[in-house]
């Protein structure tokens, strides 16, 4: 038997394709769409790759450092240090602010690491695709190649400048904004320290506070005004433990004798996938949903449209006594191969409009396969208004009167 | 009257129920003989397309009896269980319009038939293109209906009547759009064909051109048939 959906597609295959090619672009925007989804949880679960850490210590009943604001003294790490199954554990800041560089900003999380350390501390860009890391205490930067700045570009921060030393990949906030590594001391300062008028007043304030400033009490006052005018916190320390040692039971460890909030690997991706992007996440859904109800709409319409103009040619093979099930299978099979069409424009345009969205999407393969069988299923169901129609055709009208 | 053709007697059919209800057939008999071409001609509203509707196995009628060839396909209720494979087998359809099926070539569009009975493409295929050459649009094989002359495409409509050849072909109207010559040509071809493949066929014609070719003619009126020996010129 021959295929009476291919005879017709090959026969009007303009149309099919022309029409294809638009349901195309609409798949191909659900397949960004759902690579947008995929995105953001990489881009959380590089950040935590990526910082080295198997705890996060963070100010105590926040859920710092990413998806609340901690802050904690930044000596802690030492008694941390001294903890059993403790290898490693760096102070850390991150601030997402906008990092300048002559006439243009760049979106950026400005993360403060300890300069000088082992290479791959915690916190520590792991790899460098350029240039060298930060050796220096001050003024030195490693920037992600996604901010566009290049090696010996001048950055401001604040109101200090630094100088891009090194430069790395996929180094990314939750969000999926570049990083900017600087020493933490600059990072410090960039976070806590207040400006210069706001230091006056402060010192103003001091001054005339006949309890910081007594007679007879000499340096009490500088002593004050050099506390409040330097910075002592970070946002959280980085650990690494031993292999052998138990994630939790350390973290456990950390929480009786600190009393510091601590996370473990698995904590802080629920805490970044889980509630960080729960809402974006929840709006992407609402969007594939609808684009899959609009893409199931228009399927329908097509198919019921092309199979309205084939209404005498059903009444005539109805009449010389096709089966239904012939005439239903070629109006699915029409369908199915719209899908197919659609979805392989879809995925090609997706694939190329991938890399210029501005931030991360990600197309992974088990999406196109779960979406290729989505589509041929959304086809198929658009597909029985079309068949209902189609069967419910009289043969009679192919005779006249 | 032979295995073959065609016998209909007191054939009724009636629409809606009541005080609504329209005889649309009254009291029709027919008996066609294989290999003989006859005339079914009346005004509109007389019942032709009802009686074509039963006869096709489209509509039920409401009491009679149908026998084709030895088979009773109707007596007060259908006595086949498959009116589709019926249909197939062994009713061929003529339209007024040629209907053919625009997305396939004019081979396919004859050997569809054969190919949902069941019988292999290529044979299928074989058999529609010796049915295209004894109608002489076998050069016309690869094109597709849009590209054939309406005189071709009733030809082709013609050998898709024949290819499973059924015992009866109905033929709507299929001068209508057509000029004398051609419509001559096709009444020629449609006597041609009865006489070769044996079987009956029943035209339902408004046209006075060809009436006189029929050796016989069925003229119904209100839902009654009565039957005329007609002129049958030009086919002896």
């Amino acid at each position: 038997m021959i295929s009476l959906a291919g005879r017709d597609i090959l026969h009007s295959w303009g149309k099919f394709v022309f029409t294809g090619f638009g349901l195309g672009l609409l798949i191909g925007v659900t397949l960004v769409m759902a690579g947008v989804y995929r995105g953001m949880v990489d881009d959380g679960k590089v950040l935590l790759d990526n910082s080295g850490a198997d705890l996060w210590v963070v100010q105590k009943d926040t859920l710092g450092p990413y998806a609340e604001s901690s802050s904690i003294n930044d000596d802690l790490y030492r008694s941390i240090l001294a903890l059993p199954g403790v290898t490693h554990a760096s102070n850390v800041t991150y601030l997402t602010m906008q990092v300048r560089m002559d006439e243009r900003d760049v979106r950026s999380m400005v993360v403060g690491i300890v300069p000088g350390e082992s290479w791959g501390a915690p916190g520590w860009p792991p790899y460098l695709v350029a240039g060298r890391q930060i050796t220096r205490g001050h003024y030195e930067a490693v920037a992600d190649v996604a901010t566009g700045f290049k090696l010996g570009d001048i950055l401001t921060i604040r109101r200090n400048r630094y100088t891009v030393v090194g430069l790395t990949r996929r180094m990314v906030s939750s969000s999926g904004d570049p990083m900017v590594f600087i020493p933490l001391k600059d990072a410090q300062e960039a976070q806590f320290l207040k400006d210069n008028d706001a230091i006056w007043q402060s010192r103003r304030r001091t001054e005339v506070n006949p309890a910081f400033n007594r007679p007879g009490v000499p340096g009490l006052l500088d002593a004050i005004n050099a506390s409040q005018a330097s910075s002592n916190s970070v946002n959280a320390v980085l650990v690494r433990i031993a292999p052998s040692a138990v994630p939790d039971e350390v973290a456990e460890s950390i929480r009786r004798w600190k009393r510091m909030t601590v996370y473990t690997r698995a904590q802080m991706e629920e805490i970044l996938i889980g509630k960080l992007i729960a809402t974006s996440s929840k709006q992407i859904g609402m969007f594939l949903v609808i684009l899959a109800i609009v893409s199931a709409a228009i399927v329908a319409f097509i198919i019921y449209t092309l199979t309205m103009d084939k209404i005498r040619e059903i009444a005539v093979l109805k009449l010389i006594g096709t089966r239904n099930r012939t005439i239903a299978a070629m109006i699915m099979q029409q369908a199915l191969a719209l899908g197919v069409i659609g979805f392989a424009v879809g995925k090609i345009t997706a694939t190329y409009a991938a890399p210029l969205f501005p931030k991360y999407v990600l197309l992974m393969p088990q999406d196109s396969i779960v979406g290729f069988f989505a589509v041929l299923v959304i086809c198929a169901l658009a597909s029985v208004i079309a068949i209902r129609m189609a069967l419910k055709v009289d043969p009679a009208e192919a005779i006249g009167g | 009257m032979s295995g073959k053709g065609i016998r209909i007697n007191g054939l009724r059919k009636r629409y809606g129920e009541g005080d609504t209800a329209v005889d649309a057939l009254k009291s029709v008999d027919m008996q066609v003989a294989p290999g003989e071409v006859v005339g079914l001609v009346g005004p509109s509203g007389s019942g032709k397309s009802t009686l074509l509707k039963c006869l096709g196995a489209v509509i039920a009628p409401t009491a009679g009896e149908m026998v084709l060839g030895d088979e009773v396909i109707y007596d007060d209720g259908w006595r086949v269980r498959d009116l589709r494979a019926l249909r197939r087998d062994k009713i061929g359809f003529v339209f007024q319009a040629p209907y053919l099926i625009p997305f396939l070539d004019v081979t396919d569009n004859v050997a569809l038939l054969p190919m949902l009975a069941g019988v292999p493409n290529g044979e299928a295929r074989k058999h529609a293109l010796d049915l295209l050459t004894a109608l002489d649009v076998q050069h016309r094989a690869r094109a597709v209906p849009s590209q054939l002359s309406g005189g071709e495409q009733q030809r082709v409509a013609i050998a898709r009547g024949l290819v499973n050849r059924p015992p009866v072909i109905l033929a709507d109207e299929p001068t209508a759009p057509l000029d004398s010559e051609r419509a001559m040509a096709v009444i020629r071809i449609l006597n041609e064909m009865a006489q070769e493949y044996e079987t009956a066929i029943i035209v339902v014609t408004h046209d006075e051109k060809i009436i006189p070719t029929f050796k016989r003619v069925y003229h119904i009126r209100d839902g009654v048939t009565h039957e005329e020996a007609g002129e049958g010129k030009g086919f002896e």
